[in-house]
């Protein structure tokens, strides 16, 4: 469904130092730097999957979509979507994709969404019926109500974005480029958005592409992920075994009955948290076992679970890794 | 089949963008004082005219030809340049990238749907052109009011074409308001907007001639007030259709090449 081979995308970026001096001297002499946003990424995406796209500020993920969805052209390699060039921007290949980012709107500022929704209608020529159905399916899991009819810049945020994710859904696009789709909402919004985006792709099918910075929505709806780091790949596979691999150990949540000393835990695994009656350990996945039955004999234990590592805490492991492999090679080079 | 269904897409695109254009009532009435302009050089010339005429306009002509200005003004405006200009630099292009419709398509269609709009501010004009005594300096031949149409389509046209163009400079640029307001500068001078080419030094009046600022507005005016044979008239209908096949080819060249160099900046 996607396919992305030797993907580069370099810009050209003016840099000026601030003060009227170079403000002056960039009239007659600009200096420009070459940014590689995108620098050899490859991967392939099958249809129906739901797949994280995960980098830290400034990895090329937003860059990455923006080829996909026929934005920009890159500067180098092959990509497919659809069959299509994204970059020839051709009918059906519209007619396929949607992008929906969090920071950008394509609902009409001064009208209500209901207006931007006949609109899409009309350029996408849906044909009546389905249209009704799909709107009447869309207010159902998004529970739009009487928003539609209210001009979009009195909508709040999360109102809006529910919104933006009706309007992008209208012609039922079998790819969905998701950007931030949650930023800025709080927290009972973004789990109704999370929800949303599981259901549409279980109903329709659609291949779901998703950058967020919240792990949570990561953790919710992506099986796979893919992660860039200074627009390199630095990771590709399932998010379960990314965890196993960077933060082996498990996390064993104790809920006491009482106040214990932090010397009583020290002898079961690393404390990484103890505020009395509860307390965090990290153990080895071969010292899990024996770490829990102790545990439970030796402590007055009212509940415990075990986790993996928090995402978050894998991610920074991970781009920390990658950055250093990557000053690696440049040193060497 | 695109065409099809983009043309199937226009009548809605209209209405949309007709309920954008009245979403600010103060707005609009500041933007129907904006293209006030020729009211103001009517009394200008008007009060000239009252000494002695100008050249073969007395006072009647005056008023003629600049309502007919206003009313040609409403119908041929476009910001189609600055609305590209701004969607470029902050990258919401991006969303009408997505849509399976031409931008450009798009953008003219926004200009279009604010026609009636501006019909409405024309219609009095006109009717107070038809009952004074200026009504008696219009055209009265069929010929020469089909003309009008198509210089009207063509004047229109012509200035979204340049506008267009003009905004796909912000691609390699970052911005080009400044060059819109260059062009919108020649404009005033040449255009006939505040001035009847006609009165232009012979010198100057060939270089109106040859510049495409003039079949913007001037030649539906002096098509209106029936400065021109038939064949005069043709011929200038003409060279204004010439113009729009050059500024159309430009603006798609421009349009073209630069979209490869949009960053999509933002989000």
């Amino acid at each position: 469904m996607i396919s992305v081979r030797e993907l580069r995308k370099h810009f050209r970026v003016h840099r000026r130092a601030p003060g009227l001096v170079a403000a002056a001297r960039s009239l007659f002499r600009r200096r420009f730097d070459e940014i590689r946003a995108v620098d050899g990424v490859s991967f392939e995406i099958a249809p129906g999957e739901r797949v994280g796209f995960l980098g830290p500020n400034g990895a090329g993920k937003t860059t990455t979509l923006k080829v996909l969805s026929g934005l920009l052209h890159p500067t180098s390699g092959e990509v497919r979507v659809a069959r299509c060039e994204p970059r020839r921007r051709e009918r059906e290949f519209l007619r396929t994709i949607m992008l929906v980012t969090g920071q950008k709107q394509q609902l009409l500022w001064d009208l209500p969404p209901a207006e931007t929704f006949e609109l899409n209608r009309a350029i996408y020529d849906v044909p009546a019926a389905e249209y009704r159905a799909t709107l009447r399916e869309l207010d159902d899991l998004l529970e739009l109500g009487a928003l539609v009819e209210r001009p979009t810049r009195q909508l709040s945020l999360g109102e809006r974005m529910k919104c933006e994710l009706a309007a992008a859904l209208i012609h039922r696009p079998r790819i969905l480029f998701l950007d931030e789709p949650t930023i800025g909402l709080d927290v009972s919004m973004q789990a109704a958005i999370r929800g949303f985006i599981q259901s549409y792709n279980e109903r329709s099918g659609a291949t779901i592409l998703l950058t967020s910075h919240y792990m949570d929505d990561v953790a919710a709806l992506c099986p796979r992920v893919v992660v860039i780091d200074l627009g390199r790949l630095s990771y590709d596979g399932r998010l379960d075994e990314l965890v196993r691999r960077i933060r082996p150990e498990k996390r064993v949540v104790l809920h006491l009955a009482r106040e214990v000393d932090a010397s009583e835990l020290v002898s079961l695994g690393r404390v990484v948290a103890h505020d009395g009656h509860q307390a965090v350990l990290q153990v080895a996945q071969d010292a899990l076992n024996r770490t829990v039955g102790r545990a439970l004999a030796e402590l007055p234990v009212r509940d415990l679970t075990v986790e993996s590592a928090p995402l978050e805490e894998v991610m920074s492991e991970l781009f920390a890794r990658s950055r250093a492999a990557a000053g690696a090679v440049e040193a060497g080079a | 089949m695109r065409g099809f269904a983009s043309a199937r897409a226009i009548p809605t695109l209209v209405r949309v963008g007709f309920a954008d254009a009245v979403a600010y009532r103060a707005e609009l009435l500041v933007w129907v004082l904006s293209t006030s302009m020729p009211l103001i050089m009517l009394a200008l010339w008007t009060a000239v005219a009252a000494e002695a005429p100008v050249g073969r306009f007395g006072e009647a002509d005056f008023v003629a030809y600049f309502l007919a200005t206003f009313v040609v003004r409403q119908l041929n405006s476009s910001w189609v340049a600055w609305e590209m200009n701004f969607e470029i630099r902050t990258g919401a292009l991006s969303m009408r990238l997505l849509r399976p419709v031409h931008p450009l398509l798009a953008y003219g269609v926004d200009s279009l749907a604010t026609l009636p709009l501006r019909g409405l501010v024309a219609l009095p004009v006109a009717g107070i052109l038809l009952a004074t005594a200026a009504g008696d300096r219009l055209a009265t031949d069929g010929a020469s009011w089909a003309l009008w149409i198509v210089a009207v389509a063509g004047g229109w046209l012509l200035s979204f074409f340049a506008g267009a163009a003009i905004g796909s400079v912000a691609f390699w640029t970052g911005t080009s308001n400044k060059l819109m307001e260059a062009w919108l500068a020649l404009f005033f001078v040449f255009s006939g907007y505040t001035i009847p080419v006609e009165l232009f030094p012979p010198a100057l009046a060939r270089v109106a001639d040859a510049l495409p600022f003039r079949y913007q507005i001037g030649l539906q005016v002096e098509l209106m007030t029936g400065a021109h044979d038939p064949r005069t008239a043709l011929g200038l209908v003409a060279v204004q259709w010439l113009w729009v096949g050059v500024l159309g080819l430009v603006a798609a060249v421009l349009w073209r090449r630069g979209l490869v160099r949009f960053g999509a900046f933002g989000g």
